[in-house]
């Protein structure tokens, strides 16, 4: 890296007040306003609309493999749906998952 | 003040994430380190910008010698997503005061939107005094622990093994998040349109892609809704 201390600092607080400003915009617009109804129904759809694409890729192609489908990886992510899908317990999930993961990468990684 | 019922409650639901806060936060600081950046720097990106994605974005960018405005553009380009989170926390969050809505922007990372809007579908009878508080316990855990991640991963340098498919911490841990999620037809159809969403428009630059998908889902599952509730009425 080439950049200069001024550089590094312009990047790092414009990265930081602009996320900051994206993460106030609507919550600090909107404040106790009531949102029409067409409005607050696709708002009850960002989360289920934001993280599935979020997470797509690095299920299907991790960086860590240099971006191809990696066997290990998508079989932990198909036993973390199906540990969800029968305790419906997040901190389950999230530990069995991890183990899966792991129990896979030290077998047949 | 005495800590609610309802902090406590976020706190709790959010330890499992300490999973993935401790490596990736840890990482981070190792990879903004070997780019060439001194611990005030490394510290600043993980204070002030809070947010994994366009950290790593920008700290790769960086290396690549990528114009001041271009890293810019692109790492806030990955964070985008969040102004979507302020619309969608906006309803349960808009009536507390200002000082403390500044505060909830500052702590929104993708956990606590997450865990928290689950949490305010589940039980809609939460007062916005009880959401905030709930949102307030979720962050407590997390974002401390982000900073000193961080911090550890820049001091301690490569003490983590290498190898090691600890990438695949943040997919686990937002599968867990939102399975649980998909609780009506609206929400299956908006994750599917998500998904294919995202792999369409993988050609966009910028993850701009992302932002696609998510306004095509978020318009399929208000429009399945809409159908379903006229459908119900008729």
């Amino acid at each position: 890296m080439t950049m200069t201390t001024a550089q590094i600092w312009t990047i790092i607080v414009g990265l930081g007040l602009g996320s900051y400003l994206l993460r106030l915009s609507f919550l600090g617009i909107i404040g106790n306003r009531d949102l029409p109804e067409w409005v607050l129904r696709h708002l009850r759809y960002t989360a289920v609309a934001v993280m599935p694409g979020m997470i797509t890729p690095m299920i299907l192609f991790p960086q860590a493999t240099g971006g191809t489908l990696d066997g290990v990886r998508l079989a932990a992510a198909v036993a973390t749906i199906a540990i969800s899908f029968w305790t419906k317990n997040a901190t389950l999930t999230i530990f069995g998952g991890a183990a899966v993961l792991f129990a896979l990468h030290f077998t047949l990684g | 003040m005495a800590l609610s019922r309802e902090f406590w409650q976020g706190f709790r639901d959010a330890t499992p994430f300490i999973l993935v806060i401790i490596p990736f936060g840890a990482v981070f600081g190792v990879v903004a380190t070997e780019a060439g950046l001194n611990l005030a720097q490394v510290m600043g990106f993980s204070v002030l910008v809070i947010a994994g994605a366009a950290q790593f974005v920008a700290v790769q960018m960086m290396v690549e010698n990528a114009p001041v405005l271009i890293v810019l553009a692109a790492a806030l380009a990955v964070n985008l997503r969040m102004a979507m989170y302020s619309a969608s926390l906006a309803p349960h969050l808009g009536k507390i005061s200002w000082w403390k809505r500044g505060a909830v922007s500052y702590f929104m990372v993708d956990q606590a939107y997450a865990a928290a809007i689950l949490k305010y579908e589940n039980t809609p009878d939460m007062r916005p005094a009880q959401k905030m508080a709930y949102y307030f316990g979720v962050v407590t855990p997390i974002c401390p622990l982000w900073y000193l991640a961080t911090w550890g991963g820049a001091v301690l340098g490569t003490a983590i093994p290498a190898g090691l498919p600890i990438d695949f911490a943040v997919p686990i841990t937002f599968l867990a998040l939102i399975v649980p999620m998909l609780r009506s037809a609206a929400h299956v159809v908006a994750a599917l349109v998500s998904i294919i969403g995202v792999l369409v428009f993988a050609f966009l630059p910028f993850n701009l892609g992302l932002l696609v998908a998510a306004a095509l889902a978020m318009m399929a599952g208000a429009e399945v809704e809409r159908r379903m509730r006229a459908r119900d009425a008729s």
